[in-house]
């Protein structure tokens, strides 16, 4: 009896080792690396949406004249810089040709080196901190950067609010967070304005004081790049506080939980983002219809058919990678690394060309939109841009 | 009188939050006192009763749910006691607390796995989530409850540790467990009903705690249930009105802290302050009281 099973399972186990390779032939892995849990998790599932619709419009490639089927290798990074890079060795060792994310720059740093050293090339979609770019070959971005977005922001803030001084909270140990802020602060600084800047913690839900150090500061507008789980708590004790002053924020915000949590509040919120819905109708149209279809997909969306911008990113990041796999004429990560250079695309989001030096997409726009309290949805305040 | 109103968001945050923090570290003290077992897993029983009340409101009127918020707290709380404690009694104390890190862990993976690791927004509560205005400083009605809620279920529980029988039996138990057996105390429904009296406080802090600060998250158990059982060792482990008194100190500190305009060193501070008084006073403020324990 043992043996019998015994030769069913080596007969089984035979069987498995000659389908794979059969099976890898004509499928290639976009490695998907991006938090579905933590405190960006929220973003990470967006964002992670908009690659999955992006792939199920276009499931199949073809590479030097062959036909392959895209599949999309996801792993969650876990929102902590500890965790990511155990995610990313998972994708080095799937074999992935090229990997998509991380929305969070922090993570996407910590894993940098995994897969510089797996030899896979990484695509940031809406990670702004410069240092994911910066002194390497593999890692590229086709978002704007901090340093610009903390100009818009600061120059926003100067122009529109005519503000003086501003409160700044950042959370500790958050490359992105502190990066916006550190950036907002060189800017308004240099515009003339004063900074107040305080911190907060890993963990931290209450942010009672922070509000009434804002107001006692008499600051004129509270900037507060950061995670989507911070700023509905945030926006809930600044409407409990009847804090007055704007609230500005960064990428992060641009998502419907701030939207529901600011509805029917008495507060005024204004985001700089990638995307503004409207931007492309042909766009929005599908990727509704997909969220509706779906009800983990529209769960994954925070309940509701809102696109965020982070899912346009990720869906222009996949036809970016796909154009990679192409120009390279082979599923090898070093060929496609190679290509990458080269890659220009025209996306939701705007055209995607990499600079030559450390491939961050060349930017000069960001949108600015405010939540509008009594419907729930984003208003476009318009485009900025700022001169080099 | 500016000085007062600037800083009285402060001082408002702080006793409310130190508020929530005594409703948690009662149950922390109560299991130490009469198991002198380090109950890890009370943390996410607070965190476990804020995500059903997130998903209970979804689906009937917020006055149903609360009660049986409370009551199903209560129920987690008796559970755990009975399925990951009450096997363990006679072993090692060491056991029992990897035991209780491990049902932590549990529920925590248990949230993470049903949320899908997003953070779920609290039901507005009619009333306390209401805006009020205190002296000029605008907050939420359950701000300024908290702190007297807080005080009437504290002296509730006393009266019942003072003039039960159970308490009574309670106190015996803490005093000598074995000889309280030899007693004639069934010994089982005494543990029991300091895990019901600690995870109903528990409910009670977390709907306090969640309409003030309304993300709940699986890991959000953590930071509060760290601080209240900071709060009970620095009243004196065992001691009632030393975990009270403890966790209205730590929650002023914490903000009057950050109101100074020292955001990065508050949690620090909290710690350090628990060192320091560990260094000069090791059984905490109230600990030598031993007529106080349960």
């Amino acid at each position: 009896m043992k043996k019998k099973l015994l030769s069913v399972l080596m007969a089984a186990a035979m069987v498995a080792v000659t389908a794979v390779p059969a099976f890898a032939a004509d499928t290639i892995k976009i490695g998907v690396y991006e938090p579905a849990s933590g405190d960006n998790g929220a973003g990470g599932k967006q964002e992670t949406l908009g690659i999955q619709y992006a792939n199920s419009l276009t499931p199949t490639v073809e590479i030097g004249g062959t036909e392959y089927n895209v599949e999309l290798d996801i792993v969650d990074n876990e929102s902590s810089n500890d965790k990511g890079p155990s995610a990313a060795a998972q994708l080095v060792s799937d074999g992935v040709s090229i990997v998509l994310g991380s929305y969070g720059s922090g993570v996407s740093i910590a894993a940098s080196d995994i897969f510089k050293e797996g030899g896979v090339p990484a695509m940031g979609v809406t990670c702004t901190n410069p240092q994911v770019t910066q002194g390497n070959t593999h890692y590229f971005r086709i978002c704007f950067l901090d340093p610009f977005q903390g100009t818009v922001l600061a120059n926003f803030a100067n122009e529109n609010f005519e503000a003086k001084k501003a409160y700044v909270l950042t959370k500790l140990g958050d490359d992105y967070s502190t990066g916006v802020g550190f950036y907002f602060t060189k800017a308004f600084e240099a515009l003339g304005g004063e900074v107040v800047a305080e911190t907060f913690q890993e963990g931290n839900s209450d942010f009672t004081s922070y509000i009434a150090s804002a107001k006692n500061a008499e600051a004129d507008v509270f900037f507060a790049p950061v995670s989507i789980e911070a700023a509905a708590l945030i926006i809930e004790q600044a409407a409990a506080q009847g804090l007055e002053m704007p609230l500005l924020a960064s990428d992060t915000w641009d998502s419907n939980v701030v939207l529901n949590t600011a509805k029917g509040k008495n507060v005024q919120i204004y985001v700089t983002t990638f995307y503004q819905e409207g931007g492309n109708p042909e766009f929005d149209e599908g990727i509704k219809a997909y969220i509706n279809s779906d009800s983990t997909a529209k769960a994954n969306n925070g309940g509701d058919d809102i696109v965020a911008a982070v899912s346009a990113m990720g869906y222009d990041a996949y036809y970016v990678a796909l154009e990679a796999l192409k120009a390279a004429g082979s599923p090898d990560p070093a060929a496609v690394n190679e290509a990458l250079w080269n890659v220009e695309y025209d996306g939701v989001c705007g055209k995607v060309v990499f600079d030559k030096e450390n491939g961050d997409a060349v930017r000069d726009t960001a949108f600015v939109k405010s939540a509008n309290t009594e419907t729930g949805a984003w208003d476009l305040v318009g485009a900025q841009k700022v001169e080099e | 009188m500016e000085w007062f109103s600037k800083n009285l968001p402060y001082l408002l945050a702080g006793v409310s939050v130190g508020g929530q923090y005594a409703l948690i570290a009662i149950g922390y003290t109560m299991v130490y006192g009469i198991l002198r077992l380090i109950n890890f897993a009370h943390g996410d029983i607070f965190m476990v009763a804020g995500l059903m009340m997130v998903y209970l409101s979804a689906t009937m009127p917020v006055y149903i749910a609360i009660p049986i918020v409370l009551v199903a707290t209560v129920v987690l709380g008796f559970l755990v006691e009975r399925v990951a404690y009450k096997p363990l009694r006679q072993a090692p104390r060491m056991s029992i607390m990897i035991s209780a890190i491990g049902v932590s862990y549990l529920l925590q993976n248990l949230a993470l796995y049903i949320t899908g690791g997003l953070s779920q927004q609290y039901p507005a509560i009619p009333w306390i989530s209401d805006v009020v205005s205190v002296f000029g400083a605008s907050t939420k009605r359950v701000t300024v409850i908290t702190p007297f809620l807080t005080i009437i279920l504290v002296i509730a529980l006393v009266v019942l540790i003072k003039y039960t029988k159970i308490g009574m039996a309670m106190r015996a138990a803490s005093k000598d467990f074995e000889t309280s057996q030899l007693m004639g105390i069934k010994i089982n429904s005494v543990i029991s009903m300091t895990f019901i009296i600690g995870s109903f406080l528990a409910a009670v802090g977390s709907l306090l705690f969640f309409t003030n600060y309304t993300g709940v998250t699986p890991t959000v158990g953590a930071m509060p249930g760290l601080k209240a059982f900071v709060a009970a060792v620095f009243g004196g482990i065992g001691s009632i009105p030393g975990a009270v008194i403890g966790a209205f100190i730590i929650g002023i500190c914490e903000n009057i802290i950050k109101g100074m305009g020292w955001t990065t060193f508050s949690d620090a501070f909290t710690f350090a302050l628990l060192i320091i008084v560990l260094i000069f006073k090791p059984t905490g403020l109230f600990g030598e009281k031993a007529t106080d324990k349960v």
